[in-house]
């Protein structure tokens, strides 16, 4: 029969487990909204710059002597790898599905014989790369967010990455980070950001046969001031950036999102694990009482 | 005409700061200021480091003190995508005077090209906001 002592102790420990996992699950909650009120403020900005940035492209083309950011270095032998994760753990698995996409690219890209290069943002990536990768790994970028995402971090990230492309380190710049699409469901989003590509999706033709109908004189035409050129110049490296910094909000989100959903899971686990100890604890405790009675009886009877 | 107006956003990247309907708004841009009122040209721009003023009732209602930037200006809006921004007002002279000396501290420091580049642009912005608020000093006066 099972030792009561042992029954309580275990108890207690799930208790105070339930405890923890409870109250890391309300701060994930109220981070998330935060975080959640984060990605919608950045969003304007970010749909202002891609739009404008699309028009620029338009017009520009990526012909000889477009910007290098834009058209690429006509070569892809060289891969950057920026992965996204989170500093900690305890967020089910949204540390492990990048990890394991990075792990799929890498393997995929070695095989077809380019250079890959890692920067991990968040410690999770380099513990899940450093195994089978750690060759590769330039470097690690710790600390994200720990005082909410702001735009200097991903700047300063933006702008180690130009000065990279420019010193020829690498053809190829690709983003992997989990796009917030609600607390339970995240997307392993894979982005490539050098050379830019611009997605014609069917909504942008859609747009632009809507715009084609529009008589001539209500079509905006731009005039550019100072040139396209430069103005695209100057509007990529910030783009750039802009696209880093949204991957980090996103990033983050999704994180608290998940961790929120693990904990949630957790506190259910351990809840539906007392109960069941408890219920045990009971029947034995009900079990040594009844043997106890029984053998006063049988010492009353014998005499 | 001269009760139309012209929509007026001011973004940075974590927020949209600034939407509201004005009646004309004055951009430093690359190559100078610009006026957008109803029935701008469209028009894209970069915009230097300086003030945004915007006017109503013929004069000017309140200034904000930008980093650079793009500006978008179509017939009906103006949008100006800022790195940084703030009310002018909040803006102390000490704050700009001591910004402008750290950053020829940096310029003198730095020593390869990227660093330069680096320091020089924060020059640039720290000489802008100094002049943005000795000329607000001198609009009291």
């Amino acid at each position: 029969m099972p030792n009561l002592k042992d029954l309580r102790v275990r108890i207690s420990s799930v208790k105070s487990t339930q405890k923890i996992t409870s109250a890391m699950k309300m701060v994930a909650a109220s981070k998330l909204r935060r975080a959640q009120g984060a990605v919608e403020a950045a969003r304007p900005y970010a749909e202002r710059m891609e739009r404008m940035t699309k028009s620029l492209a338009k017009a520009v083309g990526t012909g000889e002597g477009a910007p290098k950011l834009l058209a690429g270095r006509g070569k892809d032998d060289v891969h950057l790898l920026v992965v996204v994760t989170s500093d900690r753990g305890l967020c089910g698995g949204f540390n492990g599905s990048i990890v394991r996409e990075a792990r799929r690219r890498v393997h995929a890209l070695e095989l077809d014989g380019k250079t890959v290069k890692i920067l991990c943002v968040g410690r999770k990536a380099r513990d899940g790369l450093k195994r089978d990768y750690k060759r590769l790994i330039i470097d690690t970028i710790e600390n994200v967010g720990r005082s909410g995402i702001n735009f200097e971090e991903a700047d300063v990230l933006g702008r180690r990455i130009r000065s990279m492309f420019e010193e020829e380190e690498f053809d190829v710049c690709t983003m992997i980070y989990n796009r917030f699409q609600s607390a339970i469901a995240q997307i392993v989003t894979v982005q490539q950001v050098i050379p830019l590509s611009i997605e014609v999706d069917a909504k942008d033709v859609a747009e632009e046969e809507e715009e084609t109908l529009m008589p001539a004189n209500l079509r905006p035409v731009y005039e550019y001031e100072p040139s396209e050129e430069d103005i695209l110049s100057a509007l990529l490296p910030r783009n750039l950036s802009v696209q880093l910094f949204r991957a980090y909000l996103e990033s983050f989100a999704s994180e608290q999102g998940a961790r929120m959903t693990a904990m949630d899971n957790a506190t259910r686990n351990a809840g539906e694990m007392i109960d069941d100890l408890t219920m045990t604890y009971n029947r034995t405790r009900q079990a040594y009482i009844t043997k106890e009675l029984i053998e006063i009886i049988s010492g009353a009877e014998a005499l | 005409m001269a009760d139309e107006k012209v929509e007026f956003e001011l973004v940075s990247p974590a927020k949209l700061l600034l939407s509201e309907a004005v009646e004309m708004v004055v951009v430093p841009g690359g190559e100078g200021d610009f006026g957008v009122m109803p029935g701008h040209t469209p028009l894209l721009s970069t915009v230097r480091p300086g003030t945004i003023d915007i006017w109503g009732d013929g004069k000017v209602q309140s200034r904000l003190f930008v980093e650079g930037g793009f500006a978008e200006v179509t017939a009906e809006r103006c949008t100006v995508l800022a790195e940084a921004a703030r009310p002018l007002d909040e803006i102390s002279r000490d704050q700009a005077d001591e910004r402008l000396q750290r950053a020829n501290e940096t310029m003198m420091a730095a020593e390869t090209d990227g660093e330069r580049r680096g320091a020089e642009r924060e020059l640039r912005a720290a000489e802008a906001m100094v002049a943005a608020v000795e000329s607000r000093e001198k609009d009291k006066h």
